[in-house]
């Protein structure tokens, strides 16, 4: 006489993952990877300012023209905000959820202190909350242009120029470019954990992207103010 | 009142649930026989089941999925934790997966002439037969068994049995199988049907008019005594190899739950077989608390040595070939060191009293692999034994690739226990003892893989299809509650038995007398015994429990968590208990099994059973009564117990005498 | 060997509790740690002091009891059990600091001892195969491929200990949970109830009070029966893919 152990919930997919631990880990691990995705197209695009001025002018323009005449003017641009904006949002309350839940599960701290986790992945979380306030300045320093007092609408090379001729400005900038690298160094791999794409005979290959890609990141990104400051970029 | 020893023959203990007529049929003509409980009235039915291990785990599942309800009881953090656990080397089924000429009834006939011609036909046939399906439950449970490459199971041989019929995961075979009772225990509790309650300690049975109703349990956490009722009490605590101090039993472990059903009445039986191992590592001091257990596997290509001259303090490898003394293959030609359990460890033992023994203390002996290593190469004795041979370096620091093992027999296993009849019923109605907690199925000496498959077939088969019988004939108790006097007078029993020995406060710790107490049980009472050391043992025992009851310190309350309040009142019950070991082992003046007396042996030192005059199991009835304050009680010397004996026969197997010259 | 020991005392679950020093002398390098503990309670039992309160059983490092977070490692230094380290790990002098398992899930009952029942309770939603007595088919009527019944025995191999909880920043059971998860989904036997075997039991493991994994694998360096990090990433996927499909 077995009896029934379980009540007969059907919870929804979303309900499901957004209610666990598991579930809230892949809503961190999915958006993260559609903002790391977004970001290696960012960076690259960056690149373009070595080829000068009109060459970057010209691609930042284009960039509000994608999918014309299909879609309206700027449109793609706004729904790729809208799309990174649903990732951040995503990302930031299940790690700030999370947070609050990993904290509350160990209340009382050993005594005895020893570290062995990697730099990268006990800095998960201040990392984030670095990047989310450097987000934060980018947007208001070269989108919206409200904290760039030497901006101009429209001339995104200046713009950034500007951006990099000040102390603070390069000083921000290349603090946050070293946190996102050691993010997606944990991050990326993490993500891969989470989303169970891990395997033993794999485990080295993402160990490997995941150096490659918060290297490549780093570096991309954090040439740009180096050539301002340097005079290569002016 | 009379000499402990001036014990009182009554009158012959019958089991009278075993049917008659073929060996084969027995168990089914059981099962017919015996009444059932509609489906419908066993929500009813409350059965207590004390102990999480093999027996107890699978007991407690079992009878939930038939519809019972379930108290299940266990001292451990977790039902998980039980000794079973412990069991390396695997589980005996006659399923024939091999071919190799195995059937049910090999399977009995090897256990019964295993068990030295000192258990049950009814009961060991039995067990062959379940053992079967025993297997086809764990694998349905999702047992890891070990498998071949072609997807079926695995199986090999051990303990010197000639068919491969033993199932293994790894060396951890007690273990997988105890996850997979504990999984299906886990089952009911979610689903209301059992109701769990870890740490947990039965401190005594609750007798009502004649039958058990109910326990009382200590809650070690808080330390609150209460009483839990039920129409019938499970005992599927275990062993009573801590007796020894020194054992490869776990630290907890302990015979309170027996013990205090042996004095409510429930017959003892054959006390003093017990098992010792020949392949622990050896202790490394006094501060030693367990002994560890490594397979007798090893002996298969291991070679067992001494020193031929006493005391020779020189490295084993500066000692030449000519000097070493392969004493098992120069005694035993035809098996050399493969030998049954109960010769190697005597003969180890034989060699150390000598003052041949090797080590701290000299209580070892070599087991080399010097000679396999160089026949096999290191690659392959690695592949056999890498994970003993680790299990080895971590405990001993010392390599065994380079250096030779060092081992000495420690006790391992208790094949006495409570009497039970064909049903698993003890002598108080209602209360049921299962797995090594009973005396059944292994007689005088238990062979090797078999004590899983024994509380297996108790737990998952016997009890659930006998247990019935019982209940359906005594279908409406009365109302128990904790106000009956029985119940009443059990709590103050216990409370009382508590306070005396927090009141003591003396000058020696709990484990004091039990280190003590085990030493003297190891002299007189372990591998060989002797008229004059268990005499010697009897006078000793009682003075060790007077001395235990004037000096005892324990600390702390009553009223908390308090361990060492736990061990002191288990030592209490060993010092009884200790005492009818060695009256059982005086008693029986023969060999046999694991039972040594160096007066019954043959010309060449075996051991010489003599059947026509100890052919029965001896089933002893405590001789005190239970109603004396605890401490008064328990310091003086017992009231002399009372030996009912079973008659042996034997039908199908006959008994022949062992040699292995 | 003479050591000083910090250890934490703790009357009962609500009295504060605070690390206090010991010294011990006379200890071989040949004792287990718990028998060097024993030592320290046998003095503390006869100079009048309550001893030290620790689980302990087996002391063959498989039942799973002890549980001593040894200078800030679970189980101490070696990749073991608590009862299968030797003092031989440690020096002459050394200060040793023994802590209970430190998780909200995991609530110290006394001193060392701590309360694991919430790892009985994760295995009650759904570490089974519902497979009732007497129901089971004949052994070999399924075969299981060999990868299968090897990747199920490695993860059955958990011995319940918590060292996973202890070790982790994060207080979680993940690796517990998954070791389950994957030793009954990768049979056979447990498909019929894989989706809801691994939807369930997340559940309770996060109703438990648990905290959520971070992929810092402290978990799978602490565990003394060498539960592979893997673990964790195949019940993420079997939780995504019962997700999906439902129950």
């Amino acid at each position: 006489m077995a009896l029934d152990t379980r009540t007969d919930r059907r919870p929804s997919f979303t309900g499901l993952l957004w209610h666990s631990t598991v579930g809230k880990k892949t809503a961190m691990a999915v958006s993260g990877i559609v903002m790391l995705l977004y970001l290696v197209v960012h960076m690259l695009g960056n690149l373009k300012i070595f080829f000068g001025a009109a060459d970057f002018d010209a691609y930042a323009a284009w960039l509000r023209t994608i999918g014309e005449p299909f879609l309206h003017h700027e449109w793609f641009l706004w729904i790729a905000r809208v799309v990174l904006l649903a990732a951040v949002l995503t990302h930031a309350v299940a790690a700030y959820q999370l947070s609050r839940r990993d904290i509350a599960a160990r209340p009382m701290k050993y005594s005895h202190k020893r570290h062995r986790a990697s730099y990268a992945t006990r800095t998960m979380r201040w990392g984030g909350v670095i990047l989310g306030l450097f987000l934060v300045w980018h947007i208001l320093d070269l989108t919206t242009l409200t904290v760039n007092p030497r901006a101009a609408s429209g001339h995104p090379y200046a713009n950034v120029v500007a951006t990099f001729s000040t102390w603070y400005g390069n000083v921000v900038y290349i603090v946050a470019m070293l946190a996102l690298g050691l993010h997606i160094r944990h991050g990326f791999w993490s993500a891969a954990q989470t989303l169970g794409a891990n395997r033993p005979g794999r485990d080295r290959v993402l160990k490997t992207t995941a150096n490659l890609l918060a290297l490549l990141l780093t570096v991309g990104f954090v040439s740009v103010p180096v050539a301002v400051m340097t005079g290569l970029v002016s | 009142m009379t000499a402990y020893t001036d014990y009182p023959t009554g009158a012959p203990v019958v089991d009278t649930k075993a049917p008659e007529g073929p060996i084969a049929e027995r168990w089914d003509t059981r099962r017919f026989e015996a009444k059932l409980v509609n489906p419908a009235n066993r929500r009813k039915h409350t059965v207590i089941v004390v102990g999480t291990g093999l027996a107890g785990g699978a007991a407690g599942a079992t009878l939930a999925e038939q519809g019972y309800h379930v108290e299940q009881f266990c001292y451990q953090d977790s039902p998980r934790r039980a000794h079973s656990i412990a069991a390396q080397g695997g589980i005996n089924a006659a399923k024939n997966y091999r071919n190799d000429g195995d059937s049910i009834h090999r399977l009995f006939y090897d256990t019964v002439k295993g068990g030295d011609f000192r258990a049950r036909e009814s009961n060991v046939h039995r067990l062959a037969q379940i053992s079967v399906e025993i297997i086809d439950q764990c694998v349905a449970q999702g047992v890891p068994f070990a498998r071949e490459y072609g997807g079926l199971l695995d199986t090999r041989s051990f303990g010197g049995v000639q068919v491969s019929r033993t199932f293994y995961a790894r060396g951890q075979t007690g273990q997988q199988l105890l996850l997979g009772a504990y999984q299906a225990l886990s089952r009911q509790t979610a689903a209301g049907n059992v109701n769990l309650h870890a740490r947990t300690e039965m401190l005594d049975v609750i007798v009502v008019d004649g039958r058990a109703r109910g326990i009382v349990a200590r809650d070690l956490v808080t330390g609150r005594i209460d009483t839990y009722f039920a129409d019938a009490v499970v005992l599927a605590s275990g062993g009573y190899g801590n007796v020894f101090y020194l054992s490869t039993n776990a630290m907890n472990s302990n015979a309170t739950a027996v013990w205090r059903a042996h004095r409510r009445g429930a017959y003892f039986a054959n006390p003093c077989f017990t098992q010792i191992h020949p392949t622990c590592i050896p202790r490394t001091g006094d501060h030693q608390s367990k002994l560890t257990l490594m397979s007798e596997s090893l002996r298969n290509d291991g070679r067992i040595w001494v020193p031929k001259a006493k005391g020779d303090a020189r490295s084993p490898k500066d000692i030449p070939e000519d000097e070493r003394d392969y004493y098992l293959e120069r005694i035993y030609p035809a098996f050399g060191n493969l030998v049954p359990r109960d010769i190697a460890s005597r003969a180890a033992k034989n060699v150390c009293d000598e003052g041949r023994g090797v080590g701290p203390g000299g209580q070892g002996v070599y087991l080399d692999f010097a000679d396999a290593i160089a026949r096999m190469g290191k690659a392959k004795v690695e592949e056999k034994y890498g994970n003993l041979f680790d299990m080895y370096a971590r405990i001993t620091a010392e390599n065994p690739y380079e250096v030779p093992m060092r081992i000495y027999p420690a006790v391992h296993y208790t094949m006495g226990g409570l009497w039970v009849d064909y049903d698993l019923q003890t002598t108080v109605p209602g209360l049921f003892a299962i797995g090594e907690a009973n005396f059944s199925d292994h007689g005088a000496n238990r062979l090797g893989a078999s004590a899983l498959m024994q509380g297996l077939a108790d737990g998952y088969f016997v009890l659930p299809s006998t247990i019935n019988d019982y209940l359906a004939r005594n279908p409406h108790h009365d109302e128990v509650d904790a106000g009956h006097p029985a119940a009443v007078a059990a709590v103050r029993e216990t409370d009382e038995r508590l306070a005396a020995l927090l009141a003591v406060d003396g000058d020696r710790t709990p484990d004091s007398f039990h280190r003590e107490l085990g030493e003297l049980m190891w002299e007189y009472c372990g591998m060989a015994r002797t008229e004059e050391g268990l005499r010697k043992a009897l006078d000793r025992i009682p003075q060790i429990r007077e001395e235990f009851w004037r000096r005892i310190k324990v600390p702390g309350t009553g009223e908390e968590f308090n361990q060492s309040l736990e061990k002191a009142n288990r030592i209490v019950d060993y010092l009884e208990l200790a005492e009818l070991m060695c009256l059982d082992a005086l008693h029986r003046a023969e060999s046999c099994g694991g039972h040594f007396r160096e007066e019954s042996q043959t010309p060449d030192g075996e051991a010489a059973r003599h059947d026509e005059e100890f052919s029965y199991v001896a089933a002893w009835e405590h001789g005190g009564s239970g109603g004396r304050p605890p401490g008064e009680h328990s310091a003086g010397t017992g009231a002399a117990p009372t030996l009912h004996k079973e008659d042996l026969v034997f039908e199908y197997v006959h008994p022949t005498q062992r040699s292995y010259a | 060997m003479r050591l000083t020991l910090r250890v934490w005392r703790q009357q009962n679950p609500d009295a504060p509790g605070a690390m206090a020093t010991y010294d011990v002398d006379g200890i071989s390098s040949d004792m287990s740690f718990l028998e060097m503990l024993d030592t320290l309670n046998e003095k503390l039992i006869l100079a009048g002091d309550d001893p030290v309160a620790f689980d302990h059983d087996c002391r063959e490092g498989i039942c799973g009891a002890c549980s001593l977070v040894i200078n800030g490692d679970a189980h101490g230094p070696e990749r073991t059990t608590t009862c299968q380290l030797h003092m031989r790990s440690f020096k002459d002098g050394d200060t040793i600091d023994v802590e209970p398992w430190r998780a909200a899930a995991f609530p110290v009952v006394k001193d060392l001892v701590v309360d694991r029942s919430a790892f009985d309770r994760i295995i009650q939603s759904g570490g089974y195969i519902t497979a009732p007595t007497g129901a089971a088919p004949e052994a070999h009527a399924t075969a299981v491929p060999k990868p299968a019944a090897d990747t199920a025995f490695e993860h059955a191999e958990c011995i319940g200990c918590g060292a996973c909880v202890a070790a982790c920043p994060n207080g979680s059971a993940m690796l517990f949970t998954s070791a389950k998860v994957v030793h009954l989904n990768s049979l056979p036997q447990g498909a019929p109830e894989r989706e809801s075997r691994v939807l369930d039991m997340v559940g309770r493991m996060d109703a438990e009070g648990f905290g959520g994994c971070t992929n810092t694998g402290e978990c799978a360096t602490a565990c003394p029966k060498g539960i592979p990090l893997f673990s964790i990433t195949t019940m993420n996927r079997e939780f995504v893919r019962a997700a999906r499909k439902g129950r």
